[in-house]
């Protein structure tokens, strides 16, 4: 492989890339094998029992997917039966407590067991192989991550068995929650709070892979468009998950000793749970959303065998749909009675955000108009996935504007623009998983030129 | 293939619109507030079924029919005129819109002006007339004069709810520690169904209320009534209700009954509904709902009086019934 057509990057200084001659050199074969096999040992999969001891992402990043994908069908068979009880008018086939202990699992377990769990994974195995890394750059904190999330996710999700699950709904507003008595809240509080912390040390994890793991000659601004979102996910969890962390402790400080943070009748307000879940419930949106959204930025330009058109636009509006985001969470609170000004204000900036949406969505088109298209089976998922997400996000646009969201808020107006957003976005994820074979293995640098990263050539589908 | 995403999109409305009517719709609106934000609507829906159909029609164009190459150039116009300057002008002109109407659908009410707090799972409302030296206490009901904007304060008990009449007005939540206001208009009268919006516990789904609205001069006719203590009848159903104790929760004002745990039942008999919107108001539901409270609602906070024989339950039933 020559490094040629790589013409604008700077070359590397020192011994690389090695001469003819050093190239040319022999290396004693029975050395080079001895070599390789303890390359190969290093990084063999642990056997055995030892098998779970593993810490490449190779590993880390199928457990996290399957176990992810587990708790989505427990969650899918919670609301299965929530609408079997709702099938028929005054049917008592769950109790009104189990039927609430339902819903509040659905919500979290697909929520936080689910759709960041998934991102995370998907990304722990795709980055590197992108990246043309052996591996991400703490493979342990991968792995610590993992167990965390599993551990915590069993721990939450396991309490319905015991029909003690929490049941104040997944946003858990007090003084409903903090007072509710029974261990559900408490159980929520923890075993959500492993699994805010192997978010987080996924995002470090990738956000250091990215910075850190590019090989020579990749700039950021040449990057395949999939580590620009990773990069920018990565900075929203950091910053979204903290509030959601501030807000556990102080609920734990009312429940566990009592300090009244979030009792009217000492002092606290309810407000500021809100407030704070919904500063990272936002972000959470887009934190699902963009990571989807990225393998279809991968996907389309593959399919139209072109190289992306507007690759810095697309980079620009996906760091602005970050920045964003932090500023809308009051579309949750619409109708908690806030000033006007301040609805007004929220209003507009969840309109704004459709814009650096739309530009992603037209970069994409302009790149299918570009290119010669070859209609490829993930273009079918992408078709979908568009037009299930079209649905969900000009609703969404219906709901941003506050008098609107006063008659539909927290009716089944949103549940389909929040579902059908979560889906579009999983249609996105599914265009990369019906891509029968993933090339580029994680052992293997990509072995096209990086020159034309951005255009896509790392995406599996174009090998 | 477009005619027939169109139909399809038509069927759907149409399927959709199955459900768009009684009492608990905001299609069968009958508030200023209400008609408006339909009107909103319909518009939206409109705007969106387009923009829809183009962006899907214009992904299968791209990928499906067209032919032959577009220059960069050009494509870089596509996404700056379709990601750019379509949504500025689109959203622009609906948040102006959208925007402007939110101050009249908040606007300060004239006269009366209503109370209402949440509590688990029920309503408790007071009406305060203009120049009234205390509120009139009522429950589980709300009447409001047609033609005239009536102010609405909201409270909570121990837990958030959110007061909702849809076909009148949007929600407002009613939150501990905070009152929150918020003003509707009803123009059209007849009798509107109201639903608690914000998850509050086991019977949240059970919490409910008819929104009566009623002509101006009918309106006052009836606070009048309201406001008047009860005319209670004598007999062996007022001695079951004070020998059980109900008094200790329930206020019958003209009795001694004075407790503020429950819903007031002065002219309880001239309610439209039972146990917050849940039940007709007939003697056979009055009578399962005293004999045991918590198997209609559950976790309500009215102990079960299921010893009491059937004849005490239908003597004490009919003796409520006749608070009018
Ligand atoms: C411990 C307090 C308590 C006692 C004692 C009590 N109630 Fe109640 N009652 C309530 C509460 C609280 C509600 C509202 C429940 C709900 O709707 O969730 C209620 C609701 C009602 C209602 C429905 C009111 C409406 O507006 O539709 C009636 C009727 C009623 N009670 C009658 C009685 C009678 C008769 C007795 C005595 C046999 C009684 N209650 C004793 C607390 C009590
Ligand atoms: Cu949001
Ligand atoms: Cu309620």
């Amino acid at each position: 492989m020559t490094r040629s057509h790589a013409s604008d990057a700077p070359l590397p200084e020192g011994a690389f890339p090695p001469t003819e001659a050093m190239l040319s050199e022999p290396v004693p074969s029975a050395l080079a094998e001895a070599q390789a096999d303890r390359l190969r040992a290093v990084w063999a999969t642990p056997k055995g029992w030892r098998y779970w001891s593993a810490v490449n992402n190779s590993e880390v990043g199928v457990w996290y997917a399957l176990t992810a994908l587990a708790f989505m069908l427990c969650a899918g068979v919670l609301a299965l039966l929530m609408r079997v009880q709702l099938a028929v008018p005054d049917n008592d086939f769950l109790s009104a407590d189990r039927f609430n202990q339902f819903f509040t699992m659905h919500g979290s377990a697909m929520m936080f067991l689910f759709a960041v769990p998934m991102f995370e994974a998907i990304s722990i195995i795709l980055l590197p192989a992108l990246l043309g890394a052996r591996d991400l750059p703490f493979p342990r904190l991968s792995a610590y991550g993992y167990w965390c999330f599993l551990i915590g996710g069993v721990f939450v999700m396991g309490s319905i068995l015991f029909d003690a699950a929490p049941k104040s709904g997944w946003f858990m507003y007090p003084p409903l929650a903090t007072q509710d008595e029974g261990l559900g809240s408490d159980i929520w509080l923890l075993g959500l709070s492993f699994i805010e912390v192997a978010s987080i040390a996924a995002a470090v994890e990738l956000i250091v892979g990215v910075l850190k793991c590019r090989p020579p000659g990749m700039r950021v601004n040449l990057m395949p468009l999939y580590a620009w979102y990773v990069l920018v996910v990565g900075g929203m969890i950091l910053f979204a998950f903290p509030p959601l962390i501030a807000g556990d402790l102080l609920f734990e400080m009312e429940r566990g000793f009592d300090w009244p943070f979030f009792d009217p009748e000492r002092g606290g307000d309810p407000l500021l749970w809100q407030h704070l879940f919904w500063i990272f419930g936002h972000p959470e949106v887009y934190i699902i959303f963009l990571p989807s959204i990225a393998l279809a930025a991968m996907i389309v330009p593959t399919a139209a065998r072109q190289p992306i058109v507007g690759y810095s636009w697309i980079v620009l509006s996906a760091v602005g749909t970050g920045f964003l985001s932090f500023g809308l969470w009051v579309h949750h609170m619409f109708t908690t009675g806030l000033p006007a000004l301040s609805l007004g204000f929220f209003s507009a900036a969840s309109e704004a955000v459709v814009i650096p949406t739309g530009i992603q969505l037209f970069a994409f088109v302009a790149t299918l108009m570009v290119g010669r298209v070859k209609m490829i089976l993930p273009m079918l998922w992408i078709a979908g996935g568009l037009a299930v997400f079209t649905a969900g996000g000009l609703t969404g646009v219906m709901v941003a504007i506050a008098p609107f969201d006063w008659q539909v808020h927290d009716t089944y107006f949103i549940v389909p623009t929040c579902i059908t957003r979560s889906l579009a976005a999983w249609s996105f994820r599914s265009s990369r998983g019906s891509i029968t074979s993933i090339p580029s293995s994680p052992r293997r640098p990509c072995p096209s030129g990086w020159g034309a990263g951005p255009s896509g050539c790392c995406s599996p589908a174009s090998t | 293939m477009r005619r027939g995403q169109r139909a399809a999109v038509g069927l759907l409305i149409l399927s959709g619109a199955g459900g768009c009517h009684g009492p608990q719709s905001v299609f069968s609106a009958g508030g200023a507030d209400a008609i408006e934000l339909n009107r909103l609507f319909a518009v939206m829906l409109v705007g969106a079924v387009i923009l829809w159909i183009s962006l899907n029609g214009l992904f299968f164009h791209v990928t499906r029919r067209r032919t032959g190459h577009m220059s960069r150039k050009l494509a870089e116009a596509v996404i700056i005129g379709g990601g750019i300057l379509l949504p500025v002008v689109v959203l622009t002109a609906l948040l102006a819109w959208g925007l402007s109407i939110m101050p009249d659908q908040r606007a300060p009410g004239e006269g009366l002006r209503v109370r209402i707090t949440g509590e688990e799972w029920w309503w408790r409302v007071e009406y305060l007339p203009e120049g009234a030296a205390g509120p009139v206490i009522s429950a589980n009901e709300l009447r409001l004069p047609a033609g005239r904007r009536t102010e609405i304060e909201l409270q909570a008990g121990r837990v958030i709810h959110s007061f909702w009449v849809p076909g009148l007005g949007g929600k407002t939540d009613m939150i501990p520690g905070r009152t929150t206001r918020m003003s509707l208009e009803p123009v059209t009268p007849g009798t509107y169904r109201g639903q608690c919006a914000e998850f509050c516990g086991a019977s949240h789904a059970l919490m409910a209320l008819n929104a009566v609205v009623l002509e101006e001069g009918d309106f006052a006719r009836w606070l009048e009534a309201e406001a008047a203590p009860a005319r209670p009848e004598e007999g062996e159903g007022r001695a079951i209700f004070f020998r059980e104790g109900c008094g200790a929760c329930h206020t019958i004002r003209g009795t001694p009954a004075a407790g503020a745990v429950g819903p007031d039942l002065t002219h309880f008999g001239s309610r439209t509904s039972l146990a917050a919107g849940i039940l007709p108001m007939e003697r056979a539901a009055l009578v399962s709902w005293i004999a045991n409270a918590g198997a209609i609602k559950p976790e309500a906070q009215m102990p079960a009086f299921a010893h009491l024989s059937k004849t005490e339950l239908d003597r004490l039933a009919g003796w409520l019934e006749a608070l009018e």
